[in-house]
């Protein structure tokens, strides 16, 4: 290469025209009316904002939202606090404390564990899901609803009374909710 | 003869010097590593042991140097002793790797996968062995082998259905407690671990059947559902100790010792002390002495990298100095959130390590704490 002359990756470089600008063209009014139909233009186009608490967009099959700890068909929990779920927790947000079944509570856990206390902190989860995929109980599934917005830190930590999904025996309906898309069977 | 008569013993192509009267088993593990065959049943402080579980097959190739025949059948490396110039395959004999994937079906026949509520997952030998060497579904379609569980005394729980009948805790009985009460009763699909009328195994050492049981078949009451394995940090200590040696494994959370074990090897066998003494605990330290002044800490306990024990596992007990308020000016940082004061997990208020067994719903109600 010649010394003098500019190295180009591509052709698609303009040099600039730094011409003086004629009194016409100071006046802007030219480029006033192109900038001006560009946004007329955006009145005839599909809107892509929706106004949002009334109307909600469809979350995708997929989506990785706020937990929910599982039920069985009788409503006892599933969740046998084996602790699979907080260690495959990346971001070291589920902690639990376990406990044994008594006699009598037959109708409530499913096992002979079971999760006492079952806490997520919302501030800390990625909604990974890893959680889920650890799990082998059918215990915790990622739902299709974000956590709502919070004025305190202490709202976003997440008991159990909070990740439970409604009891399909005592709460047919809200169950079924619960489930929404992801009910299968 | 002064010399100890040294055997040349290649196990999957890698020659070691042993002395005659090993075992090709633990020939296999002064190699190490992979090479080491998997033992269910034998173990090593226990005279006797082993030649039960057949988890240990290796293929013989050849006998040795004088009669160079291979060994017609895959043999129970845990009870064969060593020829001069054997050759044995372990992983990298295929017929090995197919008994195997057997036998671990077999064992896995009857044992139930209740991983999830069992106090021995994560150091659970059968739950390796069913990861290396298994295959993911059984073939099996009749009902499986249940019992109730039985309370052996305070310490000792036992799920018999777990049990894969591998008689260690009986050679630990008869060896270290030199007293049994318990045994196997009946034969074939009905033999079970009992005590033969409801006895409780009290003896000072009996809490040591709870170490070398492979499954968690017995386990210790004091611990029962606690706390994860893996959640807990396993650090040395020890203490002064009529009875025992004194040296243990502490399993903490936080500042609460929620389980003593005793020292263990990397196969999984009760350490040796330093000076060459027998490493058995008593159940005094094993069961009662769950305040932390009672010990003195030596360390964090060397786990390997593989175990699922070794997440967020600390090399050091030291905690870092906290210089924030060193670079505040003396200022203590405003905290945003106290998570004691919202979280019902790990409550200050709530001593596991002080309930004798298993919490229960009330332990954790802010309400009923005492």
């Amino acid at each position: 290469m010649e010394m003098g002359v500019k190295m180009q990756l591509t052709n698609k470089s303009k040099q600039v025209d730094r011409k003086p600008m004629t009194f016409l063209e100071s006046l802007y009014l030219w480029n006033i009316a192109k900038g001006m139909m560009i946004t007329l233009k955006h009145f005839f186009r599909k809107k892509p904002t929706i106004q949002y608490p009334e109307q909600e967009r469809p979350f995708s099959k997929v989506f990785r939202g706020l937990h929910i700890l599982n039920r069985d068909e009788e409503g006892r929990e599933r969740c046998t606090a084996c602790g699979l779920c907080a260690v495959a927790c990346p971001a070291e947000a589920i902690t639990m404390e376990a406990a044994e079944r008594e006699n009598g509570e037959e109708h409530l856990y499913r096992e002979e564990k079971y999760a006492a206390k079952y806490e997520i902190n919302m501030l800390r989860c990625i909604f990974c899901g890893y959680c889920e995929e650890a799990c082998p109980k059918d215990a915790i599934y990622l739902s299709q609803t974000f956590a709502p917005a919070n004025y305190g830190r202490t709202g976003f930590i997440y008991k159990k009374g909070d990740l439970l999904i409604p009891n399909p025996v005592e709460d047919p309906e809200g169950y079924k909710k619960a489930l929404g898309d992801k009910a299968t069977k | 003869m002064s010399e100890q008569q040294l055997f040349k013993v290649t196990i999957d192509n890698i020659t070691v010097e042993v002395p005659a009267g090993t075992t090709i088993l633990q020939a296999a593990r002064q190699v190490g590593g992979d090479v080491a065959p998997p033992a269910m049943c034998y173990y090593t402080p226990l005279e006797g042991s082993g030649g039960k579980c057949r988890t240990c097959l290796v293929e013989v190739s050849k006998g040795s140097e004088k009669d160079p025949r291979p060994m017609p059948k895959l043999v129970a490396s845990c009870r064969t002793t060593v020829m001069d110039g054997m050759e044995v395959k372990n992983i990298t004999s295929p017929r090995v790797k197919d008994a195997r994937a057997g036998v671990v079906e077999f064992l896995l026949l009857n044992h139930p996968l209740d991983c999830p509520v069992c106090d021995q997952a994560g150091e659970c030998h059968l739950q390796d062995l069913g990861y290396q060497h298994g295959s993911d579904g059984t073939r099996y379609e009749f009902k499986r082998r249940t019992f109730s569980k039985h309370n052996l005394g305070n310490y000792i729980q036992l799920h018999m259905t777990r049990c894969i009948l591998c008689y260690r805790c009986v050679f630990t009985a008869d060896q270290v407690t030199g007293k049994r009460v318990h045994g196997v009763l009946d034969r074939g699909d009905h033999a079970e671990i009992a005590t033969y009328i409801e006895k409780s195994l009290d003896n000072d050492f009996i809490g040591n059947v709870i170490d070398v049981c492979p499954v968690g078949a017995l386990t210790d009451k004091t611990f029962r559902f606690k706390n994860r394995v893996w959640f807990t940090k396993p650090v040395d200590a020890h203490c002064n100790c009529t009875k025992c040696s004194g040296k243990v494994t502490l399993w903490q959370r936080g500042n609460e010792v929620l389980r003593v074990t005793a020292r263990k090897d990397e196969w999984g066998e009760i350490k040796k002390t330093d000076d060459g003494k027998t490493g058995w605990i008593c159940n005094e330290c094993r069961f009662e002495r769950k305040n932390i002044n009672d010990w003195i800490i030596e360390g964090p306990t060397k786990v390997s990298r593989q175990s699922v024990i070794s997440a967020n596992h600390y090399e050091t007990i030291d905690k870092p100095q906290d210089t924030l308020v060193e670079v505040m000016g003396g200022r203590q940082p405003k905290m945003l959130m106290d998570i004691h004061a919202i979280s019902d997990v790990n409550q200050p208020g709530v001593k596991l390590s002080e309930l004798p067994g298993p919490a229960t719903g009330k332990t954790f109600n802010k309400n009923n704490q005492q």
